[in-house]
């Protein structure tokens, strides 16, 4: 079995004003042939205006679980929403 | 397959999350918690072996099939009769190309390994669909795979772009956008086949006598003799039986073949009123069985094509990683330089 050129991640953005997005992954050799591979897979219909790539093992994640308290912090604080404040009906423009 | 840690796309979190000594029931609780608000699951999710591997080989068939589906047409690409089918040619094997290669970083989020991949289609251990296995003799072939290949092949993906896996259902989407050029293309190139000679009028029946019924295997074998599917309608994978989707294919299709101006080779093809969909013959099944257990028109020549393609190749992989290394160090020292 051969080894494969390594992974990388790509995000594209799709027009001016918009955030770059992650829309897959391919294998190259180097950054270089990472954004021209990437050109090729995914943008041959004009979905993009720029492009990142990024080595797939640079990322670090948080991982998704339950019993993980990671995103628990964001869960108990109703008052940094706006709706956690009563403001009588008749108070405009609030 | 290994949990192999690499950024969003590859996963280890099934093992990561039992080593932890987490409750597997409830792991597995969440997971169909998620599956039943019809949630996407992700890869870095914890997900039964059977979700994972049944994806994988699903995913790894998938991709193949785009990759191998290249060839058919690919042989006419130098044969075009025009420039203009020339250029639409390309491009759409340039996307099916495309599609292979999305499926692919799609199952390598689920732990599968590309060469390893790779390597399981040229070693003849993973499947490919069995409609690349026939010829192309003429190039009303290319218009007639357009039409029914691809109008198969978007039958069986639009309800993939629900898949409950989050990474396959994008590429699906990604997928579908294109189908349809690929499908009106074909189309296109019979009706103006159509408006030719009566040789060319020929030719495109000709074609569509060939394809018509292996495009109705491209199903999959009828639902009562199709053992996995209810569990991957239950996975939400699967989101029609294979006898839904070929009706599905059959009623689309019968319309456009009246306004080409074609017979469908089946004479017990006719609209039934009560049911509101057509009732039509039954396909061979003992061929879909020959062409998948590897005894079909073309599948040794498919696949030690695609062999010689991958070992020809070598040599540029090999140099296009010694080039990456070299310019790695040049630029390593030239920063020690510098500093
Ligand atoms: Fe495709
Ligand atoms: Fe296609």
């Amino acid at each position: 079995m051969t080894q494969d050129w390594p992974l990388y991640e790509v995000f594209v953005r799709g027009k001016r004003g918009l955030n770059h997005v992650h829309v897959g992954s391919l294998h190259a050799a180097d950054d270089a042939m990472a954004l021209t591979h990437a050109r090729d897979l995914y943008t041959r219909r004009n979905e993009g205006v720029s492009i990142w790539v990024v080595r797939s093992e640079h990322i670090a994640a948080s991982t998704r679980d339950e019993k993980d308290p990671f995103f628990a912090p964001s869960a108990d604080k109703v008052y940094r929403h706006p709706t956690f404040y009563d403001i009588p009906d008749d108070v405009p423009h609030i | 397959m290994v949990g192999r840690e690499v950024g969003v796309s590859m996963t280890s979190t099934g093992t990561e999350a039992s080593a932890a000594g987490w409750d597997e029931a409830r792991l597995s609780e969440q997971f169909d918690a998620t599956i039943a608000k019809d949630q996407r699951i992700e890869p870095r999710d914890w997900m039964p072996d059977g979700y994972r591997r049944t994806l994988i080989r699903q995913i790894a068939q998938h991709a193949h099939s785009e990759i191998i589906g290249m060839q058919p047409e690919g042989d006419w690409i130098t044969r075009a009769p025009s420039l203009r089918r020339k250029a639409i040619l390309f491009a759409k094997v340039q996307d099916e190309a495309g599609h292979g290669l999305y499926l692919y970083s799609a199952a390598e989020t689920l732990g599968a390994d590309r060469a390893e991949l790779t390597d399981a289609l040229i070693e003849g251990r993973q499947k490919y669909s069995s409609i690349f296995n026939y010829p192309t003799p003429t190039f009303a072939d290319v218009g007639v795979i357009g039409w029914f290949v691809d109008g198969a092949a978007i039958c069986n993906q639009v309800p993939l772009c629900r898949c409950s896996y989050g990474p396959y259902a994008r590429a699906m989407v990604r997928v579908c956008k294109e189908e349809s050029f690929h499908q009106r293309q074909g189309y296109e190139l019979l009706l103006t086949m159509m408006r030719g000679t009566d040789g060319q009028r020929a030719m495109v029946q000709d074609a569509v006598d060939r394809w018509w019924w292996p495009s109705l295997m491209m199903f999959g074998p009828p639902d009562d003799d199709s053992p996995n599917s209810a569990r991957s309608m239950a996975w939400k994978i699967k989101r029609h039986s294979n006898d839904e989707l070929r009706q599905r294919f059959v009623d689309m299709t019968v319309p456009q073949a009246e306004k080409l101006g074609v017979t469908l080779p089946d004479p017990e093809l006719s609209w039934n009123e009560e049911r509101g969909h057509h009732d039509f013959g039954t396909p061979d099944w003992s061929e879909l069985q020959r062409v998948i257990s590897g005894d079909g028109p073309r599948n040794a020549e498919r696949v030690s094509r695609r062999r010689a393609a991958h070992e020809e190749g070598a040599w540029v992989r090999e140099a296009a990683t010694a080039h990456a290394a070299k310019q790695a160090a040049r630029t390593k020292k030239s920063e020690g330089a510098a500093a």
